[in-house]
């Protein structure tokens, strides 16, 4: 794993910095769209092989709501937003008022994943002055294991080990040992070095 | 990638785009699963390969493990699952977004290569899989979310 060797910990701190500013961010719109409370975690920036990503989240057979995003422009990657289901029928029903994970539901956690994906991602470009460019958003509802494996496919041309910027959102007034949305992002191997000399460090 | 004998099973959870393999011995009960994430080892960009994430290199290096452990090489038949795309896009979508199809692609090349018969597979769709293979019964149980469990 070439790449994580010339990573130190001021290069880890800007990669929670950018979870810091992306999630919170996001975590303000989601406020905004659904007038609640809503508080985040300290991000958790971590290096770990393609298993233990899945744990992180729960296993592979988990099954999660998720809305994933390529990114395309002077860094690359892939972002998730990733919703347990009880979850995902609370966001639905506070946006429709139906409960089902009907037609109407899905269009509007789509939607939902789009606020939120987008509100991460341009304050990621304001705060680096890149340019990003994300895809339109897709999503699924199935197993995470199966989704992630979407997200792991340029990393896993250079290696089994992913860097992962994870930050978690809660609904205040939710019970806290219930993580309730996760934003994962996951930049290109080759991505690093242009995103560290964005903010003025570089990667040798 | 791992081989295991009756009464053993083997499995693994959560195939979205890659592809479970199966390959075993009916009658000496032996069966091999290797689980391939990318169609061509050409794509790697690291100086050490792992041969099992690969199609090119998985397939062969499964059947060497499968021989090994007592299987026949003229009577190795194969099972299939997983190549699912996962995500639908609108908009134009990269090799990289078709990855699903392109290893099962690859993986047929393979066994073709080799003279290994599929006897029965489960493949695309926008399902994640969870797969297990029992080698007494040479039976592949597939678990998706929406259509619980069956069997090939």
């Amino acid at each position: 794993m070439p790449y994580f060797d010339k990573l130190n910990t001021d290069h880890m701190d800007i990669l929670k910095e950018i979870g810091n500013i992306g999630a919170g961010n996001a975590a303000t719109a989601l406020s905004r769209l659904l007038n609640k409370k809503i508080e985040m975690n300290v991000p958790d920036v971590r290096i770990v092989s393609f298993d233990e990503m899945m744990e992180l989240v729960g296993g592979a057979e988990n099954v999660v709501v998720s809305v994933f995003l390529r990114i395309e422009g002077d860094v690359s990657g892939n972002m998730f937003f990733m919703l347990s289901l009880e979850q995902a029928e609370r966001f639905i029903q506070q946006m429709t008022g139906y409960k089902e994970f009907g037609e109407l539901g899905i269009s509007a956690l789509q939607e939902l994943g789009n606020i939120l994906a987008g509100s991460y991602l341009s304050a990621l470009a304001d705060f680096t002055n890149l340019k990003l460019y994300p895809s339109v958003p897709a999503l699924s509802v199935d197993m995470i294991g199966a989704i992630l494996q979407y997200g792991l496919i340029e990393l896993s041309r250079v290696g089994d080990f992913a860097i992962v910027v994870d930050t978690a959102l809660y609904e205040a007034d939710q019970v806290q040992d219930s993580v309730n949305g996760h934003f994962f992002l996951l930049p290109d191997p080759d991505s690093f070095a242009p995103l560290f000399r964005s903010l003025g460090v570089e990667m040798r | 990638m791992n081989v295991v004998k009756s009464p053993d099973v083997i499995r693994t959870s959560g195939l979205g785009s890659c592809v479970g393999v199966v390959i075993y011995d009916q009658v000496r009960e032996v069966a091999g699963l290797a689980h391939v994430m990318l169609p061509d080892s050409k794509l790697a960009k690291s100086s050490e390969l792992n041969i099992a994430k690969y199609a090119d290199t998985a397939v062969e290096a499964l059947v060497e493990r499968v021989i090994k452990e007592g299987g026949r090489k003229n009577a190795l038949k194969a099972k299939l699952a997983g190549g699912a795309q996962m995500f639908q896009f609108s908009t134009a979508t990269s090799d990289i977004m078709r990855i699903g199809p392109r290893n099962v692609e690859a993986v047929k090349q393979q066994l073709r290569r080799l003279n290994i018969p599929i006897v029965a597979e489960d493949i695309g769709g926008s399902s994640g899989r969870t797969i297990e293979f029992n080698p007494r019964t040479c039976l592949l149980s597939i678990r998706t979310v929406n259509q619980g469990v069956q069997e090939i």
